[in-house]
């Protein structure tokens, strides 16, 4: 029993000296400054920025490759420490950006052309008559953005559509990507009006597809101010660099054009606006 | 043509709803047929291959017999339920996999064990083996296998100590030891192998009416139930043939080298559980190669560790280890034998 | 004799008989067709008609959009009522030219008209193939001139005349090959001359012996012709493994039946070829099987491009109540349709109604690694990992794994006893994999 333990602990003993020596002879010299800002970084290892997690990308900016402002998570603090870490003056004043998803037909507004049976994807889904939503540019609703989410920020509504909670959200792109449909688009955190439909199709045929299709009837385009509302392709879409009054919102016919969370905004005194039965 | 999924279809379409215009199909990926087999109709094709071996289990070992078989299919399928539920996992009693699981199980032990034996090794089984690496599909190991080996540790005595021979319904049934440990017992106190091993020997190891698990016993019923599921080609040959093949092969070699000390090899085949487990437990779909080349070097890693296991180590019996320890290879060997694509090989010679 | 096989394949139901004995009948004009500007794989041809335009039978609506690409033909004479998305068969909506037809069936001046012999080289019976908008008409609607076209380096020495028609239900083949025989060798010889090959064999599956009697009737005299009877298995029509049944020739991975020396043509193709040599009739109508326990009268309907969905039931008597899906080509890899409104195109073989009791559907249980789908892939390929990898997003995995090489034939799917859509886990991997290629090149 007794010459066990000795056995064992001179055992640990020489493998410990060993192991010591070893971190001394073979130690790597690398720049401090890489450890500071991967500790500066946020640490949610989404890979927004391209590199492989947040080691990845503090290695890359050390090395020169990358921009301070290349973590499309961190906000102003993140790159204000990084900065004085890399000894890079700091100009703050960057918008942030968050994922909105430029759709409300839910099942309720928006049928559904046949009955889907397969892999619980958008991706998967997408690949069969681009899905089973009436209107061919919609959300799917299958969770594909909310899966490839890594913060959370998607939840997947009852009714059938994705909605970004824009206080999660970081702007890491992912969902843009994620979406089959290519509906998920960055918007400046700080404008609420939005106009949440992608459809291209023509006027008659988009509302034939769904309740609250943008019908390119062009009533926002003449009462915003001009060149903040545009026509693309028979869908009028928001010029983010324009703040628009919230009022606008109120001239779409088709319910399309939304103000979210109005109340946090300076302005106040205007509610938002749901269609009848959405969950927008 | 079809026989549906019980009960949870994905999406099944209601009929169509009155304000929609016309009728509305079902859309999938091809193909859009299914030659109908199930994991549930697997699963009990597997059962009734067991079927004459476990009816005859209760001849030779009497009620003992049946009142383990039912009190391990019976916590199996409780478990199996219970755990589900905790985990808010779909209900998946229906494919049979957990009754499969007991009653395996229960072929695997003594007939004098006592209920709480049981029950603990089907919570082993399917709590910790099976539902907590996520269910059926998952799991790395064997669960009837894992239950059986935390037993054959934990309660020594009671998985090795107290097998009773075989008898017309049970009724004269006394303890003694299996033919294999008799015969590791005669080698460790004589030096020397001692058992009798002639004409009539080999006829009651074939039929069963010797000392032992309840269903590794009768090696012909066994082999009825393996030909019968490799006839419905729900298991293939390559398994129980490498594996029983290789023991057969290495105790042969051995048994010529010094016929004092290494049984014979039609002896190993057929005294032990290699039957039950060659061609019941290392079949398992789970934790058993997809690959047929994977198939036959799996069966030939089981059939060396359990050869390994009987003659050096300190068990009689190596199968339900071998079989363990060749699961944990599994993943290697599928990786190994990644099967090459047609048209990877150069183009033969131009016949015409 | 040695077995005309493969390894892997299935042995589904092959639910022939409803429509196996029905001679093809000529249906009459639907009120509207919806003739698709993309007909072909690869490029869809270009729209030369406008709303409102008066058009004639066989005259050109759609030219050819580029080398990989075939002319699309008016299949009746009519006026353009519109030219607008429709919804298509294969995929999302697509461009279609919207006909009426004027009921007077009249052919364009240029079509219909017999050719002699006279000035029929090569060049010229490819040109006639390419205009007249022949397409493979196995399903897969690949280009008949490209495939004529190999390039000059490979040699090709044998000609495979494809008529194993393995997929269930479908019978459209096997009366073609009953009623017109002789354009399918004619077709066939056609093919031989434009590549210049002496070996010519017609593959059809033992389970078609009427089929094999009349073919060798029909090529009697015919030198270097012969009729050779397929193992009845399940892909045995798929061009690779014909190819290694007939040849024991092994298409390269990645590679084409060419690379082999070989040029498999389907029946009905010939058929097309022949028609677009000899008369100048461009390939506007086709043999549709309209079968399945859905449908009230099955049987062998020939019909024009851009016959409606709806129009082709109706005409077979209207579908069951019970009907749940409805597939365009046969059960094991035709697209289930989701609206009647769309147009059989070029590549039609049949549609297939199957009713509730019929229809099995997916669910994603996981894979209890039982092994059926190695035994039975042609392809030789694992889909239980596969399906796994791709499940996981572990793309790069499933491209070492050759997901890329996958036929997607269906067999795996078929046996899967966890129900799992594994045919649709490599449609998704594929698409991943090409995105992937796309973005870096």
């Amino acid at each position: 029993m007794l010459s066990a333990v000795i056995a064992l602990s001179v055992l640990a003993l020489l493998a410990s000296f060993g192991l010591a020596i070893a971190a001394r002879v073979f130690a790597v010299e690398t720049d401090p400054r890489i450890e500071l800002v991967e500790e500066a970084l946020p640490g949610a290892n989404c890979g927004g920025c391209g590199y492989p997690g947040c080691a990845g990308l503090a290695k890359a900016i050390v090395e020169g490759k990358a921009k301070v402002e290349d973590c499309p998570v961190g906000g102003e603090e993140t790159r204000k420490a990084i900065s004085e870490i890399m000894g890079i003056s700091f100009e703050g004043g960057q918008v942030r950006m968050v994922a909105l998803v430029n759709c409300k037909g839910d099942d309720q507004v928006a049928s559904k052309r046949f009955f889907y049976n397969g892999i619980h994807d958008c991706a998967s889904a997408a690949l069969i008559f681009g899905g089973d939503k009436s209107c061919s540019y919609g959300c799917l609703g299958l969770g594909t953005c909310a899966e490839a989410c890594p913060f959370g920020a998607i939840m997947m509504l009852e009714s059938g559509l994705a909605e970004v909670e824009p206080d999660k959200c970081t702007g890491c792109g992912q969902c843009v990507d994620a979406c089959p449909k290519g509906i998920i688009k960055m918007v400046p955190a700080e404008r609420r009006l939005h106009i949440l439909c992608s459809s291209h199709d023509k006027g008659a045929a988009a509302r034939k597809a769904c309740k609250t299709a943008c019908i390119a009837c062009q009533k926002c385009v003449k009462s915003a101010p001009e060149g903040s509302i545009v026509m693309d392709d028979f869908l009028a879409v928001v010029n983010y660099d324009f703040d628009i009054p919230y009022e606008v919102a109120e001239e779409c016919p088709m319910n399309t054009i939304v103000v979210r969370d109005p109340g946090d905004d300076a302005r106040s005194g205007c509610e938002e606006k749901t269609a009848a039965g959405g969950g927008a | 043509m079809e026989e549906n999924i019980e009960g949870r279809d994905p999406q099944v379409p209601s009929q169509k709803k009155k304000e929609d215009p016309g009728p509305r199909f079902l859309v999938s990926s091809s193909p859009h047929m299914h030659d109908g087999r199930t994991v549930s109709s697997v699963m009990r094709l597997v059962l009734y291959a067991l079927l004459p071996a476990s009816l005859f289990s209760v001849y030779l070992f009497g009620l003992d017999a049946a009142k383990v078989i039912v009190i391990s299919v019976g916590s199996a399928v409780i478990f199996e339920f219970l755990a589900q539920k905790l985990m808010k996992k779909d209900l998946r009693i229906t494919d049979f996999s957990a009754v499969l699981t007991g009653l395996l199980l229960a072929l695997n032990l003594p007939s004098a064990s006592p209920w709480w034996l049981i029950v603990a090794g089907n919570f082993f089984a399917i709590v910790i083996a099976k539902q907590l690496y996520g269910g059926l599909g998952y799991n790395p190991f064997n669960p009837a296998l894992i239950g059986r080996v935390v037993l054959l540790i934990s309660f020594p005595v009671h998985m090795t100590a107290r097998w009773v021979t075989s008898s017309p319904w049970g009724v004269d049934g006394v303890t003694t030891a299996t033919p294999l440990a008799a015969a590791k017992e005669s080698l460790a106190t004589l030096g020397r192998i001692d058992v009798a091993f002639g004409k009539e020997e080999i006829i009651s190891l074939l039929l069963g009416f010797r000392p032992g698990c309840l269903g590794e016993v009768s090696v012909v019923l066994l082999l009825i139930g393996g030909l019968f599921l490799i006839f419905k080609k729900v298991i293939s040959w390559h398994i129980p043939v490498s594996f029983i093949g290789t023991v057969w092969v290495m105790t042969g070699i051995f048994h010529l080298a010094d016929p004092t000390r290494f049984a014979d090899p039609t002896f190993h085949v057929i005294s032990g559980g290699l039957f039950l487990g060659a061609i019941f437990m290392a079949t398992d779909y789970v934790t058993s190669p997809v690959t047929k080349n994977g198939m036959l070097m799996f069966g030939a890693g089981c059939g060396i560790i359990t050869v390994i296991i009987r003659l050096f180590g300190g068990y009689p019996e190596g199968v339900s280890f071998a079989i363990l320890l060749m699961n944990a290879a599994t993943p290697l060997i599928d990786r190994w034998t990644k099967p090459k694509v047609f048209g990877a090989v150069k183009p033969e010679k131009a016949a015409a | 004799m040695r077995s005309r096989g493969f390894s892997g394949g299935v042995h589904p139901d092959y639910n022939k008989k409803m429509a196996n004995s029905r001679s093809i009948r000529e249906m009459p004009l639907p009120d509207e067709l919806v003739v698709y500007f993309s007909q072909n794989l690869g490029a869809p041809s270009k729209p030369i008609v406008k709303k409102g335009d008066e058009v004639k039978k066989g005259q050109v609506i759609g030219e050819s959009g580029g080398f990989v690409s075939t002319p699309v033909h008016s299949p009746t004479s009519g006026k353009v009522v519109s030219i607008e998305k429709r919804p298509s068969p294969v995929g999302s909506d697509m461009l279609a030219a919207v006909i009426k037809p004027d009921g007077s069936d009249e052919w364009a001046p240029e079509c219909d008209v017999e050719r002699g012999n006279a000035d029929l080289d090569g060049e010229k019976i490819k040109a006639l193939i390419h205009n007249g908008g022949v397409v493979g008409m196995g399903g897969a609607t690949f280009p008949t001139h490209v495939k004529l076209s190999p390039p000059p380096e490979k040699k090709i020495d044998l000609l495979i005349i494809n008529g194993a028609e393995c997929e269930p239900y479908l019978t459209a083949d096997h009366r073609v090959m009953l009623e017109r025989a002789a354009e399918v060798v004619d077709g066939a010889s056609l093919f031989a001359s434009v590549i210049g090959v002496g070996k010519v064999i017609i593959a059809i599956e033992k389970n078609k012996p009427d089929a094999i009697k009349v073919m060798e009737r029909a090529i009697q005299g015919k030198d270097g012709f012969s009729v050779a009877s397929m193992d009845v298995i399940y892909p045995q029509g798929a061009e690779k493994q014909l190819i290694y049944a007939l040849s024991r020739r092994k298409v390269p991975a990645g590679g084409l039946p060419m690379d082999v020396g070989v040029l498999v043509q389907n029946v009905g193709t010939a058929v097309a070829a022949s028609e677009a040599v000899r008369y100048n009739r461009p390939l506007i109508k086709r043999v549709v099987t309209v079968t399945g326990k859905g449908i009230s009268e099955p049987g062998n309907i020939m019909a024009r491009v851009g016959t409606k969905f709806s129009d082709l039931i109706e005409f077979c008597g209207g579908m069951d109540a019970d009907t749940m899906k409805i597939i365009n080509g046969g059960p094991m890899m035709g697209i289930a349709q989701h609206s009647l409104e769309a147009g059989m195109t070029k590549g039609t073989s049949g549609l297939v109604l199957l009713t509730r009791d019929e229809v099995g559907q997916y669910c994603s249980d996981p894979c209890i690694r039982c092994g059926r789908c190695l035994e039975v892939c042609p392809m030789n390929l694992n889909p239980s990992h596969l399906s796994i990898f791709t499940e996981r997003m572990r793309f790069e995995d499933a491209e070492s794994y050759n997901v890329m090489d996958c036929i997607e034939c269906g067999c795996c799917a078929y046996v899967c006893p966890s129900r799992r859509p594994m045919v649709h886990h490599f449609r998704r991997a594929k698409a991943e994999i090409r995105n992937r290629v796309k973005k870096a090149g």
